[in-house]
């Protein structure tokens, strides 16, 4: 199908963005692929969206077997999705046949197999041309029927019908305690086979799916986090971005004419990331804040992603300093989105932050705190994230602010966010408290910057009413670019 | 003890005339010439010529043989092979038992 896959290998787009990426090109065509995964897992919305993505864009028709609801209900259920499989049965673009059995009022005797299923499926598939099938939840037969030599030979023999038939398969399953799936359907699908995982780590959710093989194809082999919302499902393919990105040569202001200085260039690259690191109170947010208003002067839009203040308490507190970010919030060229980090697990967070970089486009994005993610996923999960992030961001060339939270006590970065991190960024500035004479004094030191010299010493710098003052502080020599 | 007063009324899915099918057939229309005395009626459903009837009436098995009526729907799947089985499925009383 796709352009990329290999000509003697057909493949089947999923429907679902990323997954695609993980297959190198989809299902396998014209064959079964199994999904298993315990209970609210999602595995019907891959198999439903399988079908409506393959109408949609690829015009392939499809039919859906369930086996647990009815069509009414699955309609309604997946209508939040935005997937109106009404207007879908109507175009006759789509079938769906619910196979109700009710074991209490079915009784056996002497030999039958399943010719029904097949020309219920047969039936509905010949009817609209169907490329594409669904069986959700073909282990709803075990509860129906005891005779599973019977239930077992014919289920065989229906794996290879539907490879006969020439359509690709979706069956679903559910997992079992040491099995993929509790009736060991995948003895019989051996082709593609995918596990869904529902976890919930310190009482948020977190989907993840990892194929678990893909007979005569390579593929991801790690666990990738996925998401349903209200556009459907969305798989996060952490890795798959290559270093391949063009960088900059341009210089952008920090946004304060002292700490430009520190720039052996007077500022920053253009499409590079900030780290901003700092003890509670020292400087962090004013930063961003200064480069957030820098970028918005210049005429480019930001997003800035607060994980600790209100919109209106951020506007409020850097007013009282002298930055005024109430105009460019009302020409729409600065937009604060404030979440709370516990709200959703760090892939929704990564998925809103993505889209709304989509859909805005801006040139600068702000997230103040990263160390707040920590609290709602381990160290490596918020690193994964961030690389995902901060690679989006390189790609696109736009300038990105992080700032996070470090403890004032011993001198070494003793931080897991900034241990996971601080490799990540361009830039790292960081701010201390010292009490100098009884009096508390903010220090900024640059860390590090990527690809020019910068100030070594740390600079004393002040908070007043018209914002910060880097003072009587003697500029020296810039050191030595470093890497 | 009524008798079956009511008319039963059955039918039965096939696929072609498989052997399980023919069967069935032979095994149901002779259970109900025994026990029923005329009063019942088997409709026969060759779902290789109507496959949409299937839907309806659930069916996935073949053979399957499904009471309409009395309520409630009945169904009975296989070759009809276990006669005790089948008129217990059907709520069928032996006739012979009464004479």
């Amino acid at each position: 199908m796709s352009k990329n896959s290999k000509p003697h290998f057909p493949k089947v787009s999923t429907g679902v963005s990323g997954l695609d990426e993980i297959t190198l090109g989809g299902y396998p065509k014209g064959r079964p692929v199994l999904i298993c995964g315990s209970a609210g897992c999602g595995k019907t919305m891959f198999g439903i969206q399988f079908l409506v993505k393959g109408i949609t864009d690829h015009n392939e028709p499809g039919v859906l077997m369930s086996f647990e609801e009815s069509s009414n209900d699955l309609s309604k259920n997946v209508r939040s999705l935005g997937f109106d499989l009404e207007r879908l049965k109507k175009e006759n673009k789509l079938r769906v046949d619910y196979v109700r059995i009710e074991p209490s009022e079915i009784e056996e005797t002497g030999e039958y197999d399943l010719e029904g299923l097949f020309i219920r499926l047969n039936h509905a598939i010949d009817e609209i041309g169907a490329k594409r099938v669904v069986l959700d939840t073909l282990e709803s037969l075990f509860a129906g029927i005891s005779n599973m030599a019977v239930l077992r030979a014919e289920i065989r023999r229906l794996f290879s019908w539907l490879k006969e038939k020439g359509v690709t398969a979706v069956i679903t399953g559910e997992q079992g305690v040491n099995t993929l799936t509790r009736h060991g359907l995948e003895e019989y699908i051996s082709d593609c086979v995918i596990l869904l995982d529902f976890r919930i780590i310190d009482q948020i959710a977190t989907r993840r799916l990892r194929i678990v093989k893909y007979r005569g194809s390579t593929h991801g082999t790690n666990e990738y986090p996925f998401l349903i919302d209200e556009n459907g499902l969305s798989v996060l393919p952490v890795t798959s971005l290559k270093m391949e990105y063009i960088v900059s040569r341009d210089i952008v202001s920090t946004g304060h004419p002292g700490l430009d200085k520190l720039f052996s260039k007077g500022g920053i690259y253009q499409g590079g990331s900030t780290l901003i690191s700092g003890a509670a109170g020292t400087l962090k947010t004013i930063l961003a804040a200064h480069f957030a208003v820098a970028s918005c002067l210049r005429g480019e839009k930001v997003i800035y992603f607060s994980f600790e203040e209100s919109s209106d308490q951020i506007v409020r507190n850097m007013k009282s300093i002298g930055i005024d970010m109430s105009p460019h919030l009302k020409k729409g060229h600065l937009t604060i989105h404030a979440s709370r980090p516990s709200l959703q697990g760090l892939e929704m967070h990564l998925l809103v932050l993505l889209k709304l970089i989509k859909q805005i486009q801006p040139q600068m994005v702000v997230v103040d705190p990263i160390s707040n993610l920590i609290t709602i996923g381990k160290k490596s999960e918020v690193r994964t994230m961030l690389i995902r992030l901060i690679d989006d961001l390189k790609i696109n060339n736009i300038n990105a602010v992080f700032t996070t939270l470090t403890s004032d006590i011993s001198g070494g970065f003793k931080n897991e966010i900034l241990e996971a991190v601080s490799s990540l960024a361009d830039t790292w500035i960081d701010c201390k408290n010292k009490i100098v004479d009884g009096e508390r004094t903010r220090i900024l030191r640059i860390v590090k910057t990527r690809g020019m010299g910068h100030y070594n010493n740390p600079v004393v710098c002040k908070i007043s009413d018209s914002g910060l003052d880097f003072g009587s502080t003697v500029y020296q020599k810039h050191t030595k670019a470093t890497t | 003890m009524n008798k079956q007063t009511e008319k039963l009324e059955l039918r039965l899915y096939i696929a072609g005339q498989t052997p399980k099918s023919v069967l069935a057939l032979s095994n149901i229309t002779q259970y109900c010439k025994e026990h029923l005395l005329g009063k019942y009626s088997i409709e026969v459903i060759d779902l290789l010529k109507n496959p949409q009837l299937a839907a309806g009436d659930q069916i996935f098995a073949i053979p399957t043989l499904v009471r309409k009526f009395p309520e409630p729907l009945r169904k009975i799947i296989g070759d009809l092979s276990d006669k005790e089985k089948v008129l217990v499925g059907l709520n069928i009383r032996p006739v012979n038992k009464e004479n």
